[in-house]
């Protein structure tokens, strides 16, 4: 699915990523873990095609293409897909309205044939189940005046439509409730197939009590310095990012 | 200085033919008004950028023209595709102008019980007292040197009338086409006269063909009596080497209600005047304006509502999306006067500034000396948010479809109010068109 080399990635001459190297296959969860700073977001901003960050060395390949190549549309034409960390509020564009253009213009990459207005509502219904969405927040501008719990379930939601090859969540966990957590994991859990592929970056263990990873990976100071099965999340919940930071050689030998 | 005098000898001298041209009309009780405006022309300063209400905006440019009056120099047949410019003409009334030059046959007079449409020249030879009864009373000769010159030139434009109780069934179209002729001075004169606990919805738009230079300078008088309704929206698409100056007065009585659309896309200097007064408690009035500049544009647009009785409210939201080197002005005062107790006004102006080039002037000018009101204001300037771009971009919408929908919505929440739909999704289509170039 996707293979990052060597990944070197900065901000206004600030290296963040330091040589990250990962590996997805299709079908698998792989969740990347690690304290504040580490580089998380930045990983999944650089993937989506965030220009403000400089890629500096490294490759990643995307079902055989080259990623960083690409426009960000392009990415997610070619079934890449980021929910955000802090969903963007985009006033007077309603989010029906966004996602009628995405799905049309990805179709158009694609070379398939356009949604008439009939099934892209009927679409639109069926995907707003899976995250018990509801209704009145398809007309509202995008993410304008939603709670938080709601940008991340329409985060969920729109992924939902755009049905993704790999979708990089980004602290989607982050300021839900027990309830929303509960919801936004389902949703996630429903649209696993065997030929699709989730990177879910959380600094908690929690979420991944709901979505089960393949694979948990430690990011510290822009490197993955530990990889390992869903046990990894569940020692570092014990012993808490602290711990890590003044054992980092202790726990890479672990 | 020598300009300023030659622009007066000249609209002076040219007076004489245009009296000569009025064909016995200057018999009418309306000419004296118009000798009396002439004076006040002569005596009037042309506006500089050293005067407060013209200090972003140069309109000195206008004095290196001798424009000719459609009267005086009568300007030649023309044959306009008009369809490209008019609504469905089934839904509207329409009165078309061709260079200032009513079209009778392309145009729909009314003159049913209560109701009167039809153009000026027409009233005022039908209904002299009528039209003495209101023009020149709103908009006053010695406000403005412009509105000064149009009250002596009183030609041509529309007139009307909506007596009381009535309602106009369909909106009312004015249309202002120039058909590539040059150095024209045109100056429509509108005159919307709403009853009392009557209704109407007026579009006067400005349109031209090709790239001729000449000058708008249109007065619009409207007066909307008690629970009288008026919704009125103008689109300004002059050629981008036109000259247009317009001034809308409006004068609202106890419980009426009065909507202003302006929209601007067209012309190389622009200067919109809006001057709102509630003369009656209860009333409302919405300003709302919308403008594109383009190129070398230069649009200002300054609104004024005075609150002189309480218990009214005022809703104001201006958006203007600036490229190239266009410049824009905005200047929004809203008077509260001691009594007015109990006020709401709201005025907003957001601009969005595309290229480097571009610049808005804006002023808020809220001068408030009741104390129970509620009153707001608000002006920014910004560029286009790239965080917003990125997030369309990351669901596989590009970049130009992208742009266009967030500048879209950021304008059209100017007009979304429009109640007339095809007015409004023509505006819509027009912002889109004009953004992806």
């Amino acid at each position: 699915m996707i293979e990052i080399k060597n990944l070197r990635a900065a901000i206004d001459g600030k290296e963040i990523l330091k040589g990250i190297n990962l590996t997805v296959k299709p079908g698998e969860v792989h969740a990347i873990m690690g304290p504040n700073g580490s580089g998380k977001s930045t990983l999944a901003q650089v993937l989506a095609g965030r220009e403000e960050y400089e890629v500096l060395e490294g490759s990643v390949t995307f079902n055989g293409k080259d990623l960083l190549d690409m426009a960000p549309e392009d990415r997610a034409r070619e079934g890449m897909f980021l929910a955000f960390q802090y969903p963007i509020e985009i006033p007077g564009v309603s989010n029906v309205n966004l996602l009628k253009n995405a799905v049309n213009e990805i179709k158009k990459y694609r070379g398939e044939e356009q949604l008439d207005a009939m099934d892209f509502l009927k679409m639109m219904k069926e995907k707003m189940k899976l995250v018990e969405m509801p209704q009145d927040l398809l007309n509202r501008s995008v993410n304008e005046g939603f709670s938080g719990g709601e940008k991340k379930r329409n985060e969920v939601f729109q992924m939902a439509v755009l049905d993704p090859k790999l979708a990089v969540l980004d602290e989607t966990d982050s300021g839900l409730d027990i309830d929303a957590l509960r919801i936004v994991a389902n949703g996630v859990n429903s649209l696993r197939k065997p030929d699709n592929s989730f990177i879910v970056v959380t600094h908690y263990q929690r979420l991944l009590d709901y979505i089960v990873p393949d694979f948990v990976h430690v990011l510290y100071k822009g490197r993955i310095i530990k990889s390992g099965d869903k046990s990894l999340a569940l020692f570092l919940e014990e012993k808490g990012y602290d711990w890590v930071k003044d054992h980092v050689e202790e726990f890479m030998a672990v | 200085m020598s300009n300023t005098a030659e622009f007066k000898k000249w609209y002076a001298e040219n007076f004489k033919k245009f009296e000569a041209n009025l064909n016995g009309e200057s018999k009418l009780p309306i000419h004296q008004t118009r000798k009396v405006a002439l004076e006040k022309f002569l005596e009037l300063k042309f506006p500089t950028l050293k005067d407060e209400e013209w200090k972003y905006t140069n309109v000195t440019p206008i004095l290196a023209h001798k424009f000719d009056d459609i009267l005086v120099t009568a300007p030649a047949a023309a044959k306009v595709e008009l369809e490209k410019y008019l609504f469905n003409r089934e839904n509207f009334y329409t009165i078309v102008f061709i260079n200032g030059v009513y079209d009778a046959a392309n145009s729909d007079e009314v003159d049913a019980p209560g109701i009167t449409l039809c153009n000026l020249k027409t009233a005022i030879v039908k209904y002299p007292e009528e039209v003495n009864n209101y023009i020149g009373k709103f908009a006053k000769i010695e406000n403005s040197i412009f509105t000064a010159l149009s009250t002596a030139y009183i030609n041509d434009g529309v007139f009307l009338k909506v007596k009381s109780g009535k309602a106009l069934d369909k909106p009312v179209q004015v249309l202002y086409v120039n058909s590539g002729g040059n150095n024209l001075l045109i100056q429509p004169r509108n005159l919307f006269v709403i009853g009392k606990n009557a209704i109407a919805k007026v579009v006067e738009s400005y349109y031209a063909e090709g790239e001729s230079v000449y000058f708008t300078n249109s007065v619009t008088e409207t007066y909307v009596d008690e629970h009288g309704i008026l919704e009125h929206v103008k689109i300004q698409e002059e050629s981008e080497k036109a000259f247009h100056i317009s001034t809308t007065e409006i004068d609202v009585e106890r419980e009426s209600k009065y909507s202003s659309y302006n929209i601007n896309f067209g012309g190389t200097l622009v200067r919109n005047d809006l001057n709102a007064r509630f003369n009656g408690e209860y009333g409302h009035v919405t300003l709302n304006g919308l403008y594109l500049g383009q190129g070398q544009q230069h649009i200002d647009n300054h609104t004024l509502i005075d609150h002189a009785m309480p218990n009214c409210e005022s809703h104001e939201m201006y958006k203007g999306v600036l490229d190239d080197a266009s410049r824009a002005v905005f200047n929004g005062k809203v008077y509260v006067k001691k009594d007015a107790q109990k006020t709401n006004a709201f005025q907003e102006n957001k601009n969005v500034i595309l290229s480097d080039d571009a610049r808005v002037d804006t002023k808020p000018q809220l001068e408030i000396f009741a104390d129970d009101v509620k009153c707001s204001h608000g002006a920014t300037i910004g560029r286009l948010s790239g965080e917003s771009l990125f997030y369309l971009r990351a669901r596989g919408i590009g970049e130009e479809l992208a742009k266009a929908m967030i500048i879209n919505a950021f304008a059209n929440d100017a007009v979304h109010t429009i109640s007339i739909d095809e007015v409004r999704g023509r505006i819509e289509d027009r912002v889109a068109v004009k953004l992806s170039k």
